[in-house]
């Protein structure tokens, strides 16, 4: 297989799994500002600073962080890398340059959900409809990993695929950490207030885990409780510890496809092997934001190796 | 004018190969095929199949407009016609060799030696080059009209790189999944192995370099290029492998792309970049498509490039003109395929004829292609004309000129039912080590606008499915 078509496979996937992550990320916020009016600019200002738009958005609406243009300069503003329709454009092009290692079914449900979202994402979204095409959105992206499962061969391909799904995630789900630490930092030991409840919430709401979260723990909802589920839960698939797991065995893998033991693959195990040894304890005591920083900086680390190991690039 | 309808000998009576879709057609409900006119267009869509339109940049990719009614060509009339494609791509590759070797054809006098050694589309560095497998041009499209039952004519060769073998494809495609009971009444020849003999033609022109099963690879100039879905369409369907220049190095004296695991070698490549771009060493150094020494390789037999750098020269305009010589020269029989009558404007007495009736004849560049840049004289305002007289006094080389042909129609599928519209034909014919493949049928496009005499898709123009019937 082509090094750029391996590349291509690999940032299809992190660009719809960033998709998804970016319109779970809306909802919560959403949801929030419409029961807390007061706190509304202070919740988008966060989502903004979580897809690291911050310079830019405040460079066409300064510090106005009023609903509808953030909502719209995360859905539709095509100058913004990281709005909805940017990131759905660059996965379809990253699918028509693998084009020949993907089936008919998986390119045309990406093709189909570019067609569906460049047409939504016409005219601004009404907040009535954010909900659906939230929805619509979130969708789409699942209905790709859907043909993905069923259709393709479980080779070299296949892995690539994953590879950036879960680098995109493991992201993805550090920054929600990240961005919402200063919630969860004072609190390690209160009950907390209905406000701060309702902000934890929201981060298992972010990243899809609030369900899982009741199945697990019942109604305790304590900052330790969520850290330790969305950084060390091995059966939550949203967790940084379960992303790095994906990456080490999906690595491992593509070692014994090529015969080979990579770098990225050695990096990864490694990664893994720290993250199992650290405890929510430890984590609070050093700091969650360090954490996460460092965490972040492996995991781009990792992608990179990736990148040099299969030879995306000359 | 008069044109020779390929459906209907008289009102509602249809020419015989016709007459079963014609029964079927009938028995339609109109509401029902409209339905199925815009799901047609819902499947193209979604499957991708679009074309990139150069300097519009909000309708980025647009789609083929497709039509629902079937193109049928009579087992007979398909017959008679491969003969006449067959002879004249033999001449091509013929040609083309002694062009770039002896160059008897000129000593001989059928061809001025002026129209070779100042044409852009000749190589020199071609001269004396043995390509692989011997062939130059392998994958041709010959491009025909149609003015009456037998009446076809070659309206251009296209020996460097016919696109539109996707849409051939996929129209078929589109209509099995469509209109399945019309394909059980009538007994269509198939279209769909195209890819896997083209594969076959490919490898069996293989460099004497490949050990084993050759490598095959479709370079392309990317995804923003306007035919990118077909290089990736084709790559997928052979199982080739769809590179840019950027994947590509030449090591070991191989061409050799960029994989997960190392460099491999490529043994044909089926090249969709002009020659010019090829090779940035060798011909246009501020190509960033090609990949710098590739030519090298080539003549030193280290990979076959599909279609032969400097095959050009055999589909020139200028070059046109002579084609019936040149196809007696080669075969020792008369063409049987004709051409249309062309005046060389590089010619005084003919430039005068052109000047004297510009009204009633098509002008077109030498060079020029996608229908761009040409002038149809009937249907040509006076200031039009007045501008394009201007143009060829200018410049009298760049242009020939032919008479308005009366092509034929086949009707459309309108709201209000079956409507005329005019088309030509380009068959795909491969050409290997292996022996001569022309896929029954070919690229029917269709002029969208009724009257329209231009069927190019850069100038709005349609395709249909083409059938040929099995005897």
């Amino acid at each position: 297989m082509l090094g750029k078509t391996a590349g291509s496979l690999f940032w299809m996937f992190r660009y719809l799994e960033r998709s998804k992550n970016l319109a779970r990320l809306i909802d919560a916020a959403f949801r929030i500002t419409l029961t807390q009016s007061q706190s509304a600019n202070s919740e988008w200002a966060s989502v903004i600073a979580t897809t690291g738009a911050q310079q830019r958005y405040e460079a066409a609406h300064d510090e106005d962080y009023e609903s509808g243009k953030v909502i719209d300069f995360l859905l539709r503003d095509s100058d913004n890398p990281s709005s909805v329709i940017s990131v759905m454009k660059s996965a379809r092009n990253n699918a028509r340059a693998s084009r020949t290692a993907l089936t008919r079914d998986v390119w045309e449900a990406v093709n189909e959900s570019w067609i569906m979202l460049s047409d939504i994402l016409k005219a601004p979204i009404e907040k009535k409809n954010l909900p659906d095409v939230l929805g619509l959105i979130r969708r789409q992206s699942t209905q790709v990993q859907g043909a993905l499962h069923g259709t393709m061969l479980r080779n070299d391909i296949y892995d690539f695929a994953r590879l950036g799904t879960f680098v995109e995630r493991a992201d993805n789900t550090a920054r929600i950490l990240d961005v919402k630490y200063y919630i969860l930092l004072p609190a390690v030991t209160d009950v907390g207030s209905p406000l701060d409840n309702q902000q934890w919430e929201t981060i298992l709401r972010s990243v899809s885990a609030e369900q899982s979260y009741r199945w697990h723990h019942r109604d305790e909802i304590t900052p330790k409780g969520i850290a330790h589920f969305l950084i060390l839960d091995k059966c939550l698939p949203q967790s940084l510890v379960f992303s790095v797991s994906e990456l080490v065995s999906t690595l491992g893998y593509l070692d014994r496809e090529y015969d080979q033991t990579s770098d990225a693959s050695v990096l990864a195990s490694g990664f893994l092997a720290d993250l199992k040894s650290t405890t929510v304890e430890d984590i609070f005591e050093t700091g969650l934001h360090e954490f996460i920083a460092k965490f972040l900086s492996k995991n781009g680390d990792l992608a990179a190796q990736i990148e040099r190991d299969f030879k995306f690039v000359a | 004018m008069k044109f020779y309808d390929e459906m209907f000998a008289d009102e509602a009576v249809p020419h015989e190969a016709y007459e079963r879709y014609y029964k079927w057609y009938a028995a339609q409900n109109s509401k029902s095929l409209q339905k199925k006119m815009r799901e047609a267009e819902a499947v193209f869509r979604r499957t991708g199949i679009t074309f990139n339109v150069y300097g519009k940049k909000d309708a980025e990719e647009r789609l083929i407009p497709f039509d629902i009614i079937p193109r049928i060509i009579a087992a007979d009339e398909w017959d008679e016609l491969t003969k006449g494609i067959e002879q004249r791509v033999e001449a091509l590759n013929l040609f083309l060799h002694d062009i770039y070797h002896e160059q008897n054809v000129i000593k001989d006098g059928i061809l001025p030696a002026n129209l070779v050694a100042n044409n852009e589309a000749f190589l020199q560095k071609m001269i004396g080059v043995k390509p692989p497998g011997g062939i130059y041009t392998h994958i041709v499209g010959v491009d025909l009209v149609r003015t009456a039952k037998n009446e076809f004519y070659v309206l251009e060769d296209n020996a460097r790189t016919p696109s539109g073998v996707s849409y051939m494809l996929e129209n078929r495609e589109t209509m099995l999944k469509m209109f399945p009971d019309v394909f059980a009444e009538n007994r269509v020849r198939r279209v769909s192995d195209y890819p896997h003999i083209l594969r076959k033609s490919l490898s069996s022109c293989a460099p004497d370099a490949c050990t084993g099963k050759p490598t095959l690879a479709v370079l392309t100039p990317g995804i923003h290029n306007s035919a990118y879905f077909e290089h990736a369409f084709l790559a997928d369907q052979m199982g080739a492998e769809l590179v840019e220049g950027h994947d590509l190095k030449i090591e070991n004296g191989r061409v050799c792309m960029r994989t997960t695991r190392g460099y491999d070698p490529i043994d044909v490549i089926y090249r969709r970049v002009d020659d010019e771009y090829l090779d940035p060493l060798n011909f246009n150094p501020d190509s960033m498509l090609g990949v710098p020494g590739i030519f090298d390789i080539y003549r030193s037999g280290g990979i076959t490039i599909a279609n032969a750098p400097g095959a050009g020269i055999a589909d020139d305009k200028a070059i046109y003109s002579y084609m019936p010589d040149i196809v007696k020269y080669y075969t020792g029989k008369e063409a049987l395929l004709k051409n249309v009558e062309t005046w060389r404007c590089s010619e005084p007495d003919s430039l005068t004829y052109v000047l004297d009736n510009l009204h009633d004849l098509v002008v077109k560049e030498v060079h020029g292609s996608g229908g761009y840049g040409m002038l149809i004289g009937p249907a040509a305002s006076k200031k039009e004309l007045a501008d394009f007289r201007a143009k060829l006094i200018d410049n009298p080389a760049k242009y020939i000129a032919q008479p308005t042909l009366a092509l034929s129609t086949t009707p459309v599928f309108v709201k209000s039912g079956l409507s005329p519209r005019h088309v030509d034909l380009r068959p795909y014919v491969l050409v290997g080590a292996n022996g001569v493949n022309i896929t029954p049928g070919g690229l029917t496009r269709v002029a969208m606008e009724k009257g329209s005499l231009v069927v190019n898709s850069s100038q709005g123009g349609g395709t249909k499915d083409t059938w040929v019937l099995e005897a």
